[in-house]
């Protein structure tokens, strides 16, 4: 006689020591090393660390290996780990103005002070595989280099607002919310927002901002500038009483200038949708600053249409890749209690429409 | 990972008291929904994150800890879960329903009953029981402060009026204590009865909804209907083919591929008890 299945806890050893085995792959093939996924997969990296809420490229390039190449994966390794540090208290607000920029473009205006810079770009490549990257050990001829312009790289938002073309940023000293130690109760600060799209998933995002550009929630967007680089990260100390710099980290920061035709209690002026994220995460920063500025309707007066990039409750609760991808996957679980009381319902509602069907 | 990497029962001691502030709360406004500031757990949501946390502020090194999945010891969830207690606790463990002190399940309560000073831990996937009649939290939670709940009623009603009967097999809703409408996580109807005037404590975990609810013990837990169609607990029709239980709720296994088909207690302890001829809820190591 059949007999329920028994025997989980063989199975789960076996499947653990079977997983480590596929990761590894063919054993005749030189191993991955933790500084070869930094060091070559960074924009991989960048996204674990980003989505992950953790700032660093060697756990971030550990995850990646032993979540073989699973992103999302990594990103739950690193968040697992994430949760068990303790925390210090919080940096100051970093400076983008004051960023060492290796990338800065802007979309409005052809020139502007502190320049367009390029950077290491996708952009204007052409997606062509190159065949000779599989001949492995070529390393590529150094990039020219010039000296770092002095030159202050100032926000084309801030120059908007001396003329008054764009909504002014009211300053806000209200110390930041933790979406990770406090649980999220709508409606949300932007602050609170921004953080969960920061953190939220770069897939996600992008669709969101996509729909808006095709008319659910039109936005409107102009890229008024996307900047890359490092800025110093500074924290008060309590013994010092006063700031000092503990590190830098690599951002990436997008800001949005949105047409907008004035409301019943705002004037036609420009308004800001506004990105940044972890890294060099540029289609991210790009989609975070398109839907920030489409949740933003209530604030600006405008008509809320129904769109999905509109309504916050449904961004917010459902941007979180580890949370989606735990309640997604768990239907795979063993249901059988619910899917028995399910089938004897259907039995019972069956045989009485059967039975009314013969009468 | 051992006992040293981590604190006791994995969770540091400032994030256990949070938890344990959130349970207070739930057990003093029974069927409340308490947010809770829910932590990022090693295994995925949707795993029983709400339920470890619970399990884990709960616990104290004299414990003895039963965890089951589908009413089984031996699921590979359960199983992973009271390793992960063995691991960062080192509590014991047990399969034993009345030898346990806190018990943490998904998805049924265990046949045998419970006693004062045990402690059952439900893993909790939508603690929302208007969710799917209203989507928005924003609008659900104004229902619950208002004590709103003619939605729930018009869909039972509409069930009554398309089935016959309330089409509503698991995750039945209960009122608590004449207030506030609640889930009871996904257990099946069969199971409610248990709800009502438990000797321990109930508590309810949903990790990634960061939402804790409790009841207390000896709480007034009634499954909602109408009078002139009473709430009936539903198992199916048979006798366990291991035990020969007719009163357990019994899980259905096919057998071949001719439609032959056997039917067991889901709560392994219950029917591993009876089998050995020993009292209900004593029947694992």
């Amino acid at each position: 006689m059949y007999v329920a299945v028994k025997g989980g806890e063989r199975a789960i050893d076996a499947a653990h020591a079977w997983l480590a085995e596929e990761r590894r792959g063919d054993p005749s093939v030189p191993e991955l090393t933790v500084a070869q996924i930094r060091e070559q997969m960074t924009l991989a990296v960048n996204r674990v660390m980003a989505e992950g809420s953790l700032h660093d490229p060697d756990l971030a390039a550990l995850a990646i290996k032993q979540a073989r190449g699973d992103l999302i994966e990594a990103v739950f390794l690193i968040r697992a780990y994430r949760t068990t540090l303790p925390r210090f208290g919080s940096s100051q607000p970093v400076d983008t103005a004051r960023m060492a920029v290796d990338r800065r473009v802007s979309a409005t205006f052809k020139d502007l002070p502190g320049g367009q810079v390029l950077g290491p770009t996708f952009d204007y490549t052409h997606r062509l595989l190159d065949f000779a990257l599989a001949a492995e050990g070529a390393v590529p001829p150094a990039a020219p280099t010039a000296p770092a312009a002095d030159e202050a790289v100032p926000h084309v938002a801030g120059l908007l607002d001396r003329d008054g073309l764009i909504e002014a940023e009211a300053p806000d000293d209200t110390p930041a919310p933790d979406l990770t130690r406090s649980p999220l109760e709508l409606p949300a600060s932007r602050a609170l927002r921004l953080q969960a799209l920061a953190r939220g998933d770069e897939g996600f995002l992008l669709s969101l901002a996509y729909s808006t550009q095709r008319g659910y929630g039109r936005t409107h967007a102009f890229v008024g500038e996307l900047r890359i680089g490092m800025v110093e990260v500074q924290a008060e100390l309590p013994e010092l009483g006063f700031a000092v710099p503990i590190g830098e980290i690599e951002l990436t920061e997008c800001e949005s200038v949105n047409q907008f035709k004035g409301s019943r209690t705002e004037p036609p002026q420009f308004t800001r949708g506004y990105g940044l994220v972890m890294g060099q995460g540029e289609r991210k920063a790009l989609s975070m600053s398109l839907v920030d500025r489409a949740l933003r309707w209530r604030e600006l007066g405008e008509d809320f249409t129904g769109a999905p990039a509109q309504d916050e409750e449904f961004v917010l609760s459902h941007c979180d890749n580890i949370q989606a991808t735990g309640f997604l996957e768990h239907i795979k679980l063993p249901h059988y209690v619910d899917f028995q009381a399910e089938l004897e319902l259907v039995r019972r509602l069956r045989a009485e429409t059967m039975q009314e069907a013969a009468e | 990972m051992t006992v040293q990497d981590y604190n006791f029962a994995y969770l540091d001691e400032q994030t256990k008291r949070m938890i344990r502030r959130a349970l207070l709360k739930a057990l003093a406004v029974p069927g409340y929904q308490v947010p809770f500031a829910s932590r990022e757990m090693p295994m995925p949501y949707g795993w029983g994150t709400g339920g470890v946390q619970v399990t884990a502020a709960c616990l104290t090194p004299d414990d003895r800890l039963k965890v089951i999945d589908q009413g089984a010891d031996d699921t590979t969830n359960a199983v992973s879960i009271r390793r992960f207690f063995q691991r960062t606790a080192g509590v014991e463990t047990t399969q034993s329903t009345t030898g346990a002190t806190v018990i943490q399940t998904r998805h049924r309560i265990p046949e045998a009953p419970l006693s004062e000073g045990q402690i059952l831990v439900y893993q909790v996937p939508i603690p929302e029981p208007l969710r799917f009649l209203e989507p928005r939290e924003t609008e659900t939670r104004r229902m619950h402060e208002l004590e709103e709940y003619g939605l729930m009623h018009v869909k039972l009603y509409e069930d009554i009026a398309r089935h016959g009967e309330i089409a509503t097999a698991y995750a039945y809703p209960v009122k608590v204590e004449d207030r506030y409408v609640m889930d009871p996580s996904p257990i099946p109807k069969f199971d409610n009865p248990k709800l009502a005037d438990n000797p321990a404590i109930q508590l309810f975990g949903a990790g990634r909804e960061a939402r804790i609810y409790a009841l207390p013990p000896y709480s007034r837990v009634v499954s909602l209907d109408f009078e002139d169609h009473p709430f009936t607990p539903s198992r199916a029709e048979h006798a366990c083919a291991l035990c020969g239980a007719t009163d357990s709720y019994l899980d259905e296994v096919i057998t071949d591929d001719r439609g032959s088909r056997m039917f067991s207690c889901s709560d392994t302890d219950f029917c591993a008890s009876r089998q050995a001829g020993r009292p209900d809820g004593e029947g694992g190591a």
